[in-house]
């Protein structure tokens, strides 16, 4: 490698690279279209709009009509994820041709020439829209703030929910002990159907947390002595949680906060922006992960905080085959503020205010040997016990693949190591993992939990995502 | 109390019901609410105290790769092409406008590997999962690989087939440039790594291949003795005549049928001029009848030891007579200027030109035309064929295969023919023509087939129909041909006389976009790739 570190900012504000706008797309399909109109082939009239760092993008797409499509990208749009428009009838969101457009837009000044002249009338009249949108829904200081009877109607609905989930977890607490005193080798045959019957009714009493860790009691499997053993400690963890719930009250605050979130009750984002004390750090993007679980993807985006070296943890999500807006590729630093949920172990965040556009900051930082990110899982279950694991930075780890017992990451150093988490099976991610250490040392991000380790991101030396 | 976690286990397993568990509930507590408290702590402190495991053996270092590594334009473009392998594929039909990326892998990483580059480690799981998809992409793949990724595939059984030969040197890094290294490998290696040792040495060192191969040559089995054999077609020269005139008493029938090719390819050979004889005493020139002398043709009456011994097989395919089929390998194995001095002619062409008696004709052009291919002689291959602007005789009668004759025809003259068929026949036949032309096409051919693309237009048929035509053009035609093909992209008016198919005209702007757009493509792969 040896090549600049840091992208070259031309005046007219930085062009994204490619694995950026990839990262936008919704699903597979959508890359793969995409990937296929980023070329000069069907684009005409495309340009590009530079307004210190914050621009857009727009061209007309040539497709099976007479019309061309109309494609237009605010690339800020509020809370930092892009805007996209097009006259396509996909419902996609962002469409493949959004998608072409900004490909070929990172190919340079060849590709779509950006200058200061106004985008034509039909993306200027989009973009002009979206900008007033954005001014009306900043934060309004003067703004009247929730009337008194709103704040009272919020109380008692809020009042109301807490009493369900504490008649949820009761019940919930009558049904585990009943599971223990009849013993879980008399459950063993039977247990599939009353769990999911229990999970429905902990989404009745408006407890979605207690209702998935139930659903993970029925996927417990294994055989004998196993499984029961597995059962055991999540029956127990869930016991603990319905305790915390029931007595609320004689918990420490941090810790009170923990058990509302694992129960289920989020908090709103805006809000904590609102109240909390924000975080301000150059944020280094450790990893971005998608999970679809069919209805939902929910993008997992880690930080690093150079200063604070705090990690935290953005969620997002989209619903019906749309990405989340919200799109960090790894190995960018953005000089933002993060608010933490309060949490006995905060790491889940929300972003704040930007100081500054994303700049790449491709080395990783500083980590430490395995048994340090063990120690780290371990110290934070002393503030949160229902934790599965906690991210760690390992540097120095040599992967061993052994796709019949399961890889590890062993110790440069020390003839010790830490197991993968068998749940990454064999997937493409580790082979990559694995090509790149090419049987050297390696610096690896990931989450080290009781099961193992998952590795997300290691750098080669440009970050490579797992 | 103290309890361990497995007394914990037993007793959940059994029921508090049943038995009274190790723990003792607070005040007002019941035994089961106890048991999970207790479990709670035990899980929580098993969490917290969870030590590193020993680790097993580490794999070996991975050899070093020396060449450098791609710019970071195609190293992106790299990743979008094998993201895009699980595509549509081609396949007749309406493909759109956007080039179709997984038909662009196979010149890209050609390319590449003529610029010597290596591939980026992390891309080195896709790119053997794309080769183990497609054969046809293996040879490439695996030579951009590199070392790296054949030792990534032992690791991995289901990359098992990047092991088996076929791709670059397994020498694994450790050039065999010492003879030491060399020999070892050829006596303790794998039969995939013998191999890829042997033609690596062959291309560096013909004679010194052959002389490792002789070294073990009586103990190898016969199916390696075949492998091994048909590697010194590379580079095959007199020298090695010797080696396979031995060769030919081998015990198996393939292996000797595999050296009689071989020598029967090396004009100045003993088994050749053996052919040559046998050849001429088959074959001579009428003069006796009034006009033209024609060539007559005696078949031989029997195929005994030695002609059996110099590879022709004696056993004829049902449905062949077995002194045509014995004549046939005659001559194709038979030098090919034999027969100028035979007839008394100065050219291929007059030879060719000869009447033939008694209906051998198509026996006898049949074979030269084989031998014409085998020899790669061009003015043989080019008098055979005849010119582009002849009928193309009817499916399935011919024994010409004009595919086959123009590869061994220059690759100018090979485009100029085709060129000229294509103008003259149109593009029905044009595929497995076009197919042997180098890419890029050379003019006048690449502007053939664009013209008549643009005439089956006209003619009003719809582009699927020619989506082979298509798709070759899109992988062949220059690079430099995307500005003069713009103006085809246009979207004409739909013609009102009613003539043409419905909608074609807005299909063939699309397959003509796409044509452009994956030209325009190629030419952007290119520079990409110079940096």
């Amino acid at each position: 490698m040896g090549g600049p570190s840091v992208v070259d900012m031309n005046p007219q504000g930085e062009r994204w690279t490619a694995e950026q706008v990839l990262a936008l797309a919704p699903d597979v399909a959508s890359r793969k279209a995409g990937a296929e109109l980023g070329v000069p082939g069907p684009w005409s009239a495309a340009g590009a709009r530079t307004e210190g760092g914050a621009g857009a993008v727009w061209g007309e797409c040539a497709g099976s009509g007479s019309k061309p499509y109309r494609t237009v990208v605010d690339l800020s749009g509020p809370g930092g994820g892009p805007g996209f428009h097009c006259s396509c009838p996909s419902r996609k969101f962002p469409c493949k041709h959004a998608l072409g457009l900004l490909l070929l837009w990172t190919e340079g000044e060849d590709a779509v020439r950006a200058s200061d002249a106004a985008p034509p009338g039909w993306a200027g009249e989009w973009l002009e829209r979206r900008q007033r949108a954005e001014r009306a829904t900043e934060p309004q200081p003067a703004a009247a703030g929730p009337t008194a009877a709103d704040t009272e109607a919020a109380r008692r609905r809020s009042e109301r929910r807490a009493q369900r989930i504490a008649a949820g977890a009761t019940e919930l607490e009558q049904r585990l002990t009943d599971l223990l005193r009849g013993g879980l080798a008399a459950a063993e045959g039977d247990a599939y159907g009353p769990w999911e019957e229990t999970a429905a009714r902990m989404v009745d009493a408006q407890a979605p947390g207690l209702a998935a860790r139930v659903r993970e009691l029925a996927s417990v499997t294994g055989s004998g002595a196993e499984r029961a053993a597995r059962l055991l400690e999540e029956c127990a963890l869930l016991h603990t949680l319905n305790q915390g719930y029931l007595h609320l009250d004689r918990l420490p605050e941090a810790l009170a906060a923990t058990v509302r979130t694992r129960v289920g009750i989020t908090s709103d984002a805006a809000t904590l922006l609102a109240s909390a004390a924000p975080v301000r750090d150059l944020w280094l993007v450790l990893a971005q992960q998608d999970s679809d679980d069919g209805r939902l993807i929910t993008r997992k985006i880690w930080l690093h905080g150079r200063n604070t070296g705090r990690t935290a943890l953005l969620l997002s999500h989209g619903a019906g085959g749309r990405a989340p807006e919200l799109s960090l590729p790894t190995g960018l630093a953005l000089d933002a503020d993060l608010a933490y949920y309060p949490a006995a172990r905060p790491l889940r965040a929300a972003l704040g205010a930007r100081h500054a556009a994303p700049a790449p900051s491709p080395a990783p930082p500083a980590g430490g040997d395995v048994a340090a990110a063990l120690r780290a899982y371990g110290e934070a279950l002393r503030d949160d016990p229902w934790l599965e694991s906690w991210p760690a930075v390992v540097s120095a780890v040599t992967p061993v693949p052994d796709p019949e017992h399961g890889w590890q990451l062993a110790d440069a150093y020390s003839g010790s190591a830490l197991p993968v988490d068998p749940r990454c099976g064999d997937r493409t991610g580790l082979w990559r993992l694995a090509a790149i250490s090419g049987g050297s040392p390696v610096t690896v991000f990931g989450e080290c939990g009781h099961r193992g380790f998952t590795p997300l991101t290691t750098w080669a030396p440009e970050p490579v995502a797992l | 109390m103290i309890s361990t976690w497995d007394d914990l286990v037993t007793a959940a397993l059994l029921g508090t019901g049943r038995r009274t568990p190790p723990t003792r509930p607070r005040p007002g507590q019941d035994a089961a609410a106890a048991l999970l408290d207790a479990a709670a702590l035990r899980t929580v402190q098993r969490r917290a105290g969870l030590l590193p495991v020993a680790a097993r053996d580490l794999p070996d270092a991975a050899p070093e790769d020396p060449r450098p590594s791609l710019p970071p334009a195609a190293r992106r473009r790299l990743e979008l092409l094998l993201a895009d392998r699980t595509g549509s594929g081609g396949g007749a039909g309406r493909r759109g406008s956007a080039p179709d990326l997984v038909e662009l892998l196979p010149q890209w990483l050609a390319a590449a590997n003529s610029h010597g580059y290596r591939a980026p480690a992390a891309l080195l799981p896709a790119l053997l999962d794309a080769a183990r998809a497609r054969t046809d992409l293996r040879p490439q793949a695996l030579a951009l690989a590199g070392p790296r990724a054949l030792w990534l595939a032992r690791l991995n059984p289901q990359w098992k087939y990047a092991l088996r030969g076929g791709g670059p040197a397994p020498a694994a890094g450790t050039h065999p440039s010492d003879t030491e290294a060399a020999q070892r490998v050829w006596q303790e290696g794998l039969f995939s790594e013998r191999v890829a040792l042997l033609s690596s040495v062959r291309r560096r060192d013909p004679a010194g291949a052959r002389e490792l191969l002789a070294t073990t040559w009586p103990t190898e089995r016969a199916e390696d003795r075949l492998m091994f054999l048909d590697s010194l077609r590379e580079e095959l020269s007199p020298a090695d005549e010797p080696f396979l005139e031995q060769a030919l008493s081998d015990r198996s029938r393939n292996v000797r049928a595999t050296a009689a090719e071989l020598l029967s390819t090396l004009p100045g050979s003993a088994l050749a001029a053996r052919m040559a004889e046998r050849a001429r005493s088959c074959v001579g020139l009428d003069r006796t009848g009034d006009g033209v002398p024609r060539i007559a043709v005696e078949a031989p009456h029997e195929c005994d030891g030695g002609m059996q011994r110099d590879g022709i097989v004696a056993k004829p395919p049902s449905g062949r007579g077995e002194r045509s089929w014995w004549l046939g390998q005659l001559v194709e194995a038979t030098p090919l200027d034999t027969w100028c001095e035979r007839f008394g002619v100065t050219s291929a062409a007059e030879a060719v030109a000869l009447p033939v008696a008694d209906g051998w004709q198509p026996d006898l052009h049949a074979a030269w035309c084989r031998a014409a291919v085998r020899q790669r002689d061009a003015a043989w291959s080019r008098a055979l064929l005849g010119p582009a602007t002849s009928p193309p005789a009817p499916e399935g009668s011919s024994w010409r295969d004009p595919a086959k004759l123009l590869s061994a025809l220059p690759a100018a003259e090979r485009a100029e023919w085709v060129a000229q068929f294509i103008a003259t026949h149109g593009l029905s036949e044009a595929f497995r023509l076009l197919a042997v032309c180098a890419v890029p096409w050379a003019e006048p051919l690449g502007r053939a087939v664009v013209d008549a693309l643009d005439i089956a237009r006209d003619a009003g048929s719809y582009p699927w129909s020619f989506s082979g035509v298509m798709g070759l053009a899109e992988r062949c035609l220059d690079p430099a041909e995307a500005d003069r093909l713009e103006v085809l992209t246009a979207l004409p008016d739909e013609p009102q006389d009613g003539t043409g198919a419905p909608g074609a005209v807005g299909y063939w702007a699309e397959a003509f976009q796409r044509l452009v757009g994956t030209l325009r493509l190629r030419a952007t792969m290119r520079a990409e790739l110079a940096g």
